[in-house]
């Protein structure tokens, strides 16, 4: 039963509140988003930045950076990933309880960036973990890290509880463990998750 | 601070049997080096590090370079006896021809090293060391226990260019993976094929992007023709 | 000569620069663990793979390439110009300086001249540029000790003003790709100059509150002092540069030793430390920004007003003549160089990047033999290292 907006106006000027468990919920878990401690390359050089005094990303909820994957429920990919670092993060998404989510910051995590021909570099990560926000730049301003954040925080509001699209906490026949890329002798094995990235069609 | 042709003089009278050519250097820095035979490198080291005028005890750089084979065409003068009828009658004519013969000039992997001194703040001081080819005589001595500063960057030649440092106390890879089989600086490489996505490309990365597609064009077919075929 | 016979005539190497052998005191097995890649005080994605007695090290070997991106076979590919960017992401936390060297390198291999007013820009802001590194390398090194980000904020409210002035001039705030072989890209206005006087006109109190608040701390001086030190002898021979270096005694400044750009105009001391520990290093890259700030005052007084750019400056179909230079410049880490072989193309046929802070990691394991493991991070921060630089 969905109660009248100006019926919430006035029972809240009387101190009574009303809401939803969805809402509820959801406001619980997109104002409290701790992230982790990941920082690979230039973009985590900003990423620094953003949370200190001026553009200071701990109104938002990110109050503190945690070390520790099983603390955290944020991976902000901040620079390049190599195919010798790739299985490494894998395995610390695997270790991170859900819900999750990722933050591919710079051009870097998003597709390779201007690193992108050479024989160590990985091509984006989201060849091999979902990814839920792309933040492009090379490197992103504080600002843009902090609306990426506040993406994922709308992100977050929206998922319902119940059927499709809930998130995967709550789902369980989700997939919660991404097989690990192992290093091999001339390239990662596989060279990516068919699962998890599927080719764009270029259209030409 | 001694030129490099006084340089020469001192390494040739301290090291005897050392070969030491000058490689001069056309562009305006001036910057001259000596090529060492690998033999002799050690002795010249310990030589350039503890001699009284030059104390060259600060290895700054170490640089692997790698020259590929180089397929040489060069028109040849060939004079040939061949018989021929002049005027009706048979003789042995001599006659010459241009002809072109390609041969190969071996390539080699070279390592640079570029000497400074702290104790009396000059250089650099340049020295080469060529290996005798590209494939199997890669070797040559390593100087990391005359300067401690070569030993990470004589990995990396190792890693990038596949010089075996004879000598060195722990010769790995350093920027790449153990389980890594190429040697990715050599101008020979060939990256692996992961250009299923490339949306901007244009030159080398579009062959290979096209290459990708028809490779893996052809095995679906391969593979629709075996599944028709069954 | 056969492969045997080559290694049968060599000399027998000597081992007197080899890490010093600590015993375990036999009881007990050793442990091994891997700190990093992912470890909350290694400053990037860096590993040591570290076996202890106890809290005592016994071996420490560190494992680097988790951010080898490449850039010297890319560099082989583009032209010259096309790698200015690329070098931004070396040290990422000092952008400009990298330019500066490439930019010189280049600069000495075509004999190009650079004009007044560039030289004085370049200098302004590279050293800027060393102002926020070596405030940045104290503030992550105190938070590495315990102080959870505090004396980090400090360090960064200046950064972010000094940011504020590279935006303003180069359009970026970090990877500003400013220098050009023979000048600089952009004019910086009369207003600017002014906005950078009022900077640095702020900076000495700041260097005083910095300072101040960390010396007098009894906790940071027995945590540091006597820890991790570093003969001179060792350092030399083991091809350290930089703050490193001056900490352990040894006078050699590549600003005053080869006297690139105009540095021989300004009047600026070269701190050296006494003992080479953790604790000289931190403190002669306080006394450095001191230094930074008198040459930064200096060159604003003097800078003349000129073109930015050498008039025969070639941009478009740019290549030099074959021929190979080695170029330079004390950049906040140490000694960073380029090495350039050019064939007469437009690409270079090797370009080569004599990174500082793989070479200053050379010396890692013997300063952590034989202490605890928790002075381990302490020493590694001190070095002060950047995994773009090392790794390339």
């Amino acid at each position: 039963m969905a109660v009248d907006e100006q019926l919430k106006i006035e029972l809240g000027k009387q101190g009574v509140f009303v809401t939803t468990i969805q809402d509820l919920y959801n406001w619980g878990r997109r104002n409290s988003v701790w992230p982790m401690q990941f920082g690979l390359a230039c973009c985590a050089i900003e990423m620094i930045a953003t949370t200190m005094a001026r553009y200071d990303l701990a109104r938002f909820g990110a109050e503190v950076f945690r070390p520790s994957p099983r603390q955290a429920d944020m991976m902000i990919i901040s620079g390049t990933v190599t195919k010798k670092m790739a299985p490494q993060v894998v395995r610390l998404y695997n270790q991170m309880a859900e819900p999750r989510y990722v933050i591919a910051m710079g051009a870097c995590a998003i597709s390779g960036g201007p690193f992108k021909q050479g024989y160590n570099v990985l091509k984006g990560i989201d060849r091999y973990i979902p990814v839920d926000v792309h933040i492009p730049g090379c490197p992103p301003r504080p600002e843009a890290l902090i609306q990426a954040f506040m993406t994922l925080q709308k992100k977050i509001e929206a998922q319902p509880l119940t059927g499709e699209g809930r998130p995967r906490h709550l789902d369980a026949e989700a997939q919660g463990e991404f097989p690990v890329p192992h290093p091999g002798e001339h390239d990662l094995e596989p060279t990516s998750n068919p699962g998890v990235w599927t080719v764009p069609v270029i259209i030409q | 601070m001694k030129t490099v042709e006084e340089i020469k003089a001192a390494i040739e009278a301290a090291v005897p049997g050392a070969a030491v050519e000058i490689v001069p250097n056309p562009s305006p820095s001036g910057q001259h080096s000596l090529r060492i035979a690998p033999v002799h490198a050690f002795a010249v080291a310990k030589f350039l590090r503890d001699d009284e005028d030059l104390k060259l005890d600060f290895l700054s750089n170490v640089t692997g370079v790698d020259w590929p084979d180089k397929e040489i065409s060069e028109k040849v003068k060939v004079t040939r006896t061949v018989t021929k009828t002049v005027a009706g009658v048979e003789q042995a004519v001599e006659e010459t021809v241009e002809e072109t013969r390609k041969r190969v000039e071996p390539g080699c992997l070279e390592a640079v090293y570029h000497l400074f001194s702290v104790e009396k703040k000059h250089g650099p001081v340049i020295i080469r060391m060529r290996t005798v080819n590209r494939s199997d005589l890669v070797y040559m001595p390593s100087l990391t226990p005359v300067w401690r500063s070569a030993e990470f960057q004589e990995r990396e030649v190792w890693d990038l260019y596949g010089i075996i440092f004879t000598g060195h106390p722990d010769l790995r890879r350093l920027l790449m993976w153990q389980g890594f089989k190429d040697h990715p600086m050599r101008r020979d490489y060939v990256e692996p094929d992961d250009f299923e996505y490339e949306p901007t490309a244009h030159d080398q990365v579009l062959a290979r992007a096209r290459a990708h597609r028809a490779a893996k064009q052809n095995a679906a077919a391969g593979q629709e023709g075996t599944g028709a075929g069954q | 000569m056969s492969f045997s016979e080559f290694v049968a005539d060599q000399n027998k190497p000597e081992g007197w620069n080899r890490p010093p052998k600590v015993e375990a005191d036999g009881e007990g097995e050793l442990l091994e663990v891997a700190m990093g890649p992912h470890h909350p005080s290694t400053h990037g994605v860096f590993r040591m793979d570290v076996a202890l007695d106890g809290e005592r090290v016994i071996r420490l070997k560190p494992v680097f390439g988790y951010l080898h991106r490449n850039h010297e076979k890319i560099a082989e590919g583009i032209s010259y110009l096309g790698s200015m960017p690329f070098t931004d992401r070396l040290d990422y936390i000092c952008p400009l300086s990298n330019n500066w060297a490439y930019a010189l390198s280049v600069e000495k291999l075509t004999g190009q001249e650079v004009p007044e007013r560039a030289q004085y820009l370049r200098v302004i802001l590279c050293e800027l540029t060393r102002i926020v590194n070596h405030a940045s390398a104290v503030g992550f090194l105190i938070q590495e000790m315990g102080a959870s980000g505090t004396p980090l904020m400090y360090a960064f409210r200046e950064r972010e003003k000094v940011l504020d002035l590279f935006e303003a001039l180069t359009g970026a705030r970090m990877m500003c790709n400013y220098m050009r072989f023979g000048g600089c890209r952009v004019d910086a206005s009369p207003a600017w100059l002014d906005a950078t006087r009022k900077v640095v006109a702020g900076l000495p109190k700041f260097a005083d509150e910095f300072e101040s608040f960390l010396c007098s701390n009894e906790i940071l001086m027995a945590r540091t002092q006597g820890v991790g030190i570093l003969s001179p002898q060792l350092a030399v021979n083991a091809g350290i540069t930089g703050p490193m270096l001056r900490a352990s005694g040894v006078n050699y400044d590549i600003r005053k030793v080869d006297r690139y750009g105009i540095y021989d105009r300004f009047n600026f001391r070269v701190p050296l430390g006494d003992h080479g520990d953790v604790y000289d290093r931190f403190m002669i890259r306080l006394l450095e920004l001191r230094e930074s700030i008198k040459i930064v005052e200096q060159a604003l007084e003097d800078i003349p007003v000129g073109p930015i750019m050498d008039p025969k400056a070639k941009i478009r179909g740019f290549r030099p003549k074959p021929g190979e230079a080695y170029g330079r410049i004390e950049a906040p880490k140490g000694e960073l160089g380029f090495y350039l072989i050019s064939d007469g193309g437009p690409n270079p046929y090797r370009y080569r990047i004599r990174p500082p802070s793989l070479i200053n990691l050379t010396v890692l394991e013997d300063m952590c033999l034989g202490q605890n493991v928790a002075d381990v991070v302490l020493i590694f921060g001190s070095v002060d290292i950047v995994l773009g630089e090392v790794d390339r």
